[in-house]
């Protein structure tokens, strides 16, 4: 190849390159910058370097908080991948129609703000309207009663907002799955269920892993929901970084945070990304 | 009786009727072709067969027992897939051991049975590969022997070979017949290929438009098709429009040709079509004919080394004439010609 070629080939890399570093490795840099600076009550923060914040980091509140984010976000990864996959699967063998009203019905909920949605389920969680009344009607609950703020509110409502794109993650692979694979299953002698478990499981594990890995890294960051719909033991590190940065005035310890949830998110997507390796089959 | 029974089965899709009132039986033992061109139904007879669809009406019944309601899982018939479908997450042997593990083999059995199947379809060593690093030709056998594991009562073929290329194709056509002769498994064998039906079956089942045209064995429907779909269909024919005359004589404009014989019900003066197989046509030199020939035309002739094949035009109708070096008169494009067609060779069909 000749040098100008090569030349060429390289100067389309110049735009991508540039976007990297001014979206990416400038905000970084100013992160870390920020996270070693001396604490500045006037001014927020003032140059310095100081190891100050990442100690404080080793404060049992923030690595307890870190701990029960990342339970929080695995759970709700967990629970919309298993909700997302059967879903998934019967909306690939349904006819083009229904599969294209199915997608247009998740794209819509995808361009609903995460704050519309927090505050909705506040609504339909309140006492007297909504899902309690239903509750009593079904005789579940003796009388109506507030259903929030409790974890229990925070998972549905993060559920709610992650099912889509786990649908999305996983309905693409579903839909390209020959289905004559499941067919020749069942008269080999497997039961449908037994078909569900034994082929098309194990045949979408690398679709359902991706699918769980990005729900988990999206949760994590989360911070309305459990703000709007938790108590203060179910706030996430985010909350404790908002409340750091704006409450507390402390940008240098928000930024040290942000950093530890950084290395969080990036040393759960290595495992994950590891775990999936050592099951794949052997070449 | 022993074998497969199909019981005026009838398949509806909405307003669509893909298998129209058939009715056949398979003897135990037997190898059958269901074979038609695309749309035909043949593919959902074969999934009618395997339970995975459901008669819309009519009964399938295995050694008279009534097996319609039951599901394809239960049937246990071995099926190989157009597309092979075999578990990409799956090895080789993991595959073949599907059906044995589902019936609770121990290991033992389950390598033992392993070993031999793959011994059968002649790759020995291939136990620990994965499907991916199999060649076309390797994953038809392993679909095979996947579908065969179980020892099916009935084992169904849904155009496992059209995928391969054509000498592959031709080889598995034998290997796949000699294999089922030598187990002696009851076999259908869904095809649009005219030679695959004609190389392996003992029995062919022609289908048009959900419903069978004819049943018999292979040489017996290329002898003697019943109807001009099946002439037309099945290898090559040529087919002329003509008018019953009295006896055994059909007339072609002011020709008069005698056949073999009249099929019952077509009166004199009746329109009729003329088969007549293109390895049946002999062609001549006018000056030394027999004067009751058809004359005619040359329009193209292709030479292919091992048979030669003309294009006559007699009177506006096209005739295809093929014949051997060894009897070849060397016709040229424009050269006048009689065609004779020896009576024991002309079918009559009923227009």
């Amino acid at each position: 190849m000749s040098a100008a070629s090569r030349l060429r080939e390289l100067s389309i890399l110049v735009w991508p390159a540039a976007a990297l570093f001014g979206f990416a490795v400038v905000p970084f840099g100013l992160l870390l910058g920020v996270s070693v600076a001396h604490r500045d009550v006037e001014g927020l923060w003032s140059a310095g370097f100081e190891l100050t914040q990442f100690a404080a980091l080793l404060n049992p509140t923030v690595l307890d908080t870190l701990a029960y984010t990342a339970v929080l976000a695995v759970l709700v990864a967990a629970t919309s991948t298993a909700l997302a996959f059967p879903f998934a699967y019967f909306v690939a063998g349904m006819a083009r129609r229904g599969q294209v009203a199915w997608l247009i019905l998740l794209l819509s909920t995808l361009s609903l703000s995460e704050v519309l949605v927090a505050f909705s389920w506040q609504v339909m969680l309140a006492k007297r309207i909504g899902l309690s009344e239903i509750f009593v009607w079904l005789g579940w609950l003796a009388e109506p009663q507030s259903l929030s703020p409790n974890f229990g509110a925070v998972v549905a409502c993060l559920v709610y907002l992650v099912l889509p794109i786990t649908v999305l993650l996983i309905y693409p692979a579903l839909s390209r799955m020959d289905r004559h694979v499941a067919e020749a299953a069942q008269t080999l002698g497997a039961s449908p269920l037994r078909v569900f478990f034994t082929v098309i499981l194990p045949m979408m594990r690398g679709p359902i892993l991706s699918s769980a890995i990005l729900a988990t890294v999206f949760t994590i960051g989360t911070f309305v929901p459990p703000t709007v719909l938790g108590r203060p033991e179910e706030w996430t590190i985010a909350v404790l970084i908002g409340r750091a940065a704006l409450t507390g005035g402390n940008l240098p310890l928000a930024a040290a945070m942000s950093i530890l949830l950084l290395a969080a998110t990036l040393a759960l997507t290595g495992l994950t990304v590891v775990v999936g390796r050592g099951q794949e089959p052997r070449r | 009786m022993l074998g497969l029974d199909i019981q005026d089965v009838t398949k509806r899709f909405g307003g669509f009727t893909a298998v129209d009132h058939v009715s056949l039986s398979v003897p135990l033992g037997q190898f059958v072709c269901f074979l038609g061109p695309s749309g035909c139904g043949k593919t959902t007879l074969l999934r009618l067969v395997a339970g995975l669809e459901h008669p819309s009406s009519g009964r399938i019944l295995i050694n008279d027992k009534d097996i319609t309601d039951m599901p394809a899982h239960e049937r246990r018939f071995g099926m190989v897939f157009q597309s092979l479908a075999l578990f990409p997450h799956l090895n080789v042997e993991d595959n073949i051991a599907y059906s044995l593990r589902l019936r609770h083999k121990t290991a033992r059995e389950r390598h033992a049975r392993v070993e031999e199947l793959l011994a059968l379809i002649r790759l020995p060593d291939i136990g620990k590969r994965q499907i991916a690093q199999l060649s076309g030709g390797q994953r038809q056998r392993v679909a095979i022997a996947r579908a065969l594991a179980q020892e099916p009562a009935v084992f169904l073929l849904d155009e496992p070979l059209s995928a391969l290329d054509a000498k592959l194709r031709e080889d598995m056509q034998v290997e796949l017949r000699l294999l089922q002769q030598q187990l002696k498994i009851t076999t259908i064998l869904v095809t649009h290929d005219q030679r695959e039906a004609m190389t392996m079956a003992d029995t062919i089942v022609v289908m048009a438009h959900g419903k069978v045209q004819q049943i018999g064995a292979p040489i017996e429907i290329y002898r003697n098709p019943a109807n001009r779909f099946v002439a037309e269909f099945f290898g090559t024919s040529n087919l002329i429009d003509v008018e019953a005359a009295e006896g055994a004589v059909v007339r072609f404009g002011d020709r008069r040709i005698a056949v073999g014989s009249m099929p019952a019900g077509l009166a004199p003066g009746g329109a009729a079509t003329l088969a007549v197989r293109p390895e049946d046509v002999r062609l001549a030199r006018p000056e030394g004919a027999a004067k009751d020939g058809l004359p005619g035309r040359v329009v193209f002739v292709r030479d292919m080394g091992a048979s030669i094949e003309v294009h006559v035009d007699c009177a506006g109708t096209s005739i295809i004439s093929v014949t051997t070096p060894r009897d070849w008169i060397g016709l040229a494009p424009q050269d006048a010609v009689t065609v004779e067609l020896p009576a024991e060779a002309c079918r009559v069909l009923a227009s």
